[in-house]
């Protein structure tokens, strides 16, 4: 079953990485389309974000490389470290260099982990912002499940307009009403504005 | 609906894993994304270019300087949005739920965040100085101050803790950072070289161009940091109270 | 290969943190779980060399947006339909 070669080999050991961001991030898709609780689904959002961000610096490994901080022997300040051996000092004693390609393997790329490291400081941030809307939310509604907000949501919406248009026994009629006699106001208004504009522009 | 929802999400992963076949091998070396001639440049170049042994704060607050400014203004107008939606909108009258009780901070708690809270910020201090050598930088050094002032928050009360740190002083602190950031930037413009070209700082400040942009960096982390303090504790503050500032968590 | 099954050892678990996460109906266990998820990521990432980023999910996943998360909790219902 594990075979070299076969596709359940290439996912599950060689590529276990690529495999559990998809299953992250399906998780946390899923999440954020079925869950019904608002918190819920941010929660599946952030889900989703580590996914993405488990993806980026998976493209970024090295193997055998080390972390992207410049060992005592290729450091800028050389001479500043204290190395451990004696007889090394002057090993030690250089100034900064051009690393060439085969020294470059060795270290971790560092423009993932830039990227990264910002879109999670901006996540939390945006985190915070979407638990205020939830608290507004509950404020306004008293709910924070979908399904009784969108309710909810729907009977004010119908108060609303049965207030409005003032005869509440046929809903369906007055609309188009309300809307032509809307439109033709506007047109009006904006006619009116379009036509006492352009006059002081004349006086000028 | 529930049901309805799997379609998407199947068709989703079917997609993504058949692509995943197309990544490169795991760790290897030569990969598109190790391989590309930038990612190269950063790693071969940073030691020569700003003197920094930390490549990521190099890339993050010099190579990249741009990119991370804006970012901290992305923080920054996430921390004014929920102060702007919260502001004036809990209940008033303060009804004390089923779950709230008077209770004095705990002698114990009290006691240990006492001896742990300057620890912690002299944590957030190191951080943020020692970044350019070690793991570190403006992000998480001001996500640690934040956080102490969030504990003493947590284990006193907050109206403890915003008279330690007020909270007009957030909004403050929060704009004095990217003025910072963006003055530094604008500073090297005006010397003649383009917005956050630090190494145009030498002409003013007795350093080599590249010890220049090693301290500008210092600057630049500052600033970062100065922002996410104020704003992370703003988020706190705000979130637990509804925006009355009083009766937290 | 020490390496590689630490590696398989907490992918699995990240998979079924999320799951736990997403499952529990009290809302303050699924943010103690998102916790637990945030630093096994932070976990991860330390193991593949990425150590600023496992140092900012340190501070901030399994830190600030943990408390962020209580502290709205607080203020709305703690049960969840689901």
């Amino acid at each position: 079953m594990f075979e070299d070669g076969t596709i359940i080999n290439e996912l599950l050991i060689e590529r276990l990485n690529y495999f559990i961001y998809v299953v992250l991030l399906l998780i946390g898709l899923h999440a954020m389309i079925a869950k019904k609780n608002l918190i819920k689904k941010l929660i599946g959002m952030s889900i989703f974000q580590t996914a993405i961000i488990l993806f980026y610096v998976s493209i970024g490994v090295k193997e055998g490389s080390t972390i992207p901080v410049y060992l005592p022997e290729h450091d800028p300040h050389g001479s500043h470290s204290v190395p451990s051996d004696t007889n090394e000092t002057s090993h030690f004693d250089h100034g900064p260099v051009i690393l060439d390609s085969s020294l470059v393997k060795g270290y971790a790329n560092p423009l993932p982990h830039v990227l990264m490291l910002t879109a999670i400081v901006v996540g939390v941030a945006t985190l915070g912002l979407a638990l205020a809307l939830c608290q507004r939310i509950y404020q306004g509604y008293g709910t924070i499940e979908e399904d009784e907000l969108l309710a909810k949501m729907e009977s004010r919406e119908i108060r609303s307009k049965t207030l409005s248009v003032q005869i509440p026994k046929d809903q369906k009629l007055p609309k188009k009403d309300e809307l032509k006699k809307e439109k033709s106001r506007s047109v009006s208004k904006s006619k009116t504005l379009s036509a006492s504009k352009p006059k002081p522009k004349g006086k000028k | 609906m529930k049901l309805l929802s799997y379609i998407p999400v199947l068709v989703v992963g079917v997609l993504l894993l058949y692509a995943a076949k197309d990544f490169p091998e795991w760790g290897s070396p030569d990969a598109p994304a190790s391989k590309s001639p930038v990612s190269s440049h950063f790693i071969a170049n940073t030691g020569v270019d700003t003197e920094v042994p930390n490549m990521v704060t190099a890339v993050l607050a010099d190579y990249r300087g741009f990119d991370t400014m804006f970012e901290t203004v992305v923080v920054f107008i996430a921390g004014m949005a929920v102060l702007a939606i919260l502001k004036n909108s809990g209940r008033k009258k303060l009804v004390k739920r089923e779950f709230e009780v008077d209770a004095e901070p705990d002698l114990i708690v009290t006691n240990t965040v006492r001896l742990l809270v300057p620890v912690i910020q002299i944590f957030a201090f190191y951080v943020l100085a020692h970044g350019h050598v070690s793991p570190g930088g403006g992000f998480q050094g001001g996500v640690l101050m934040g956080a102490s002032f969030i504990l003493v928050a947590l284990s006193w009360d907050l109206e403890t803790a915003l008279i330690r740190f007020p909270l007009n002083w957030t909004t403050i602190l929060g704009g004095l950072g990217i003025f910072l950031y963006a003055g530094i930037g604008l500073l090297s413009m005006f010397l003649g070289g383009e917005f956050l070209d630090y190494s145009e700082l030498a002409n003013i400040f007795p350093v080599s161009r590249e010890m220049a942009r090693y301290h500008a960096m210092l600057g630049v982390e500052i600033g970062v940091g100065l922002t996410v303090t104020a704003i992370m504790f703003s988020l706190y503050a705000n979130l637990s109270t509804e925006g009355r500032l009083q009766r937290g968590l | 290969m020490g390496l590689a099954l630490f590696n398989t050892f907490i992918l699995l678990l990240l998979v079924v943190a999320a799951l736990l996460a997403l499952r529990v109906k009290d809302l303050l266990t699924a943010s103690v779980v998102f916790a637990v998820y945030s630093f096994l990521m932070c976990l991860l990432w330390a193991e593949m060399g990425a150590v600023d980023v496992a140092f900012t999910e340190a501070t901030v996943g399994a830190g600030i947006s943990t408390v962020v998360l209580i502290a709205t909790i607080f203020n709305l219902k703690r049960k969840s339909s689901d």
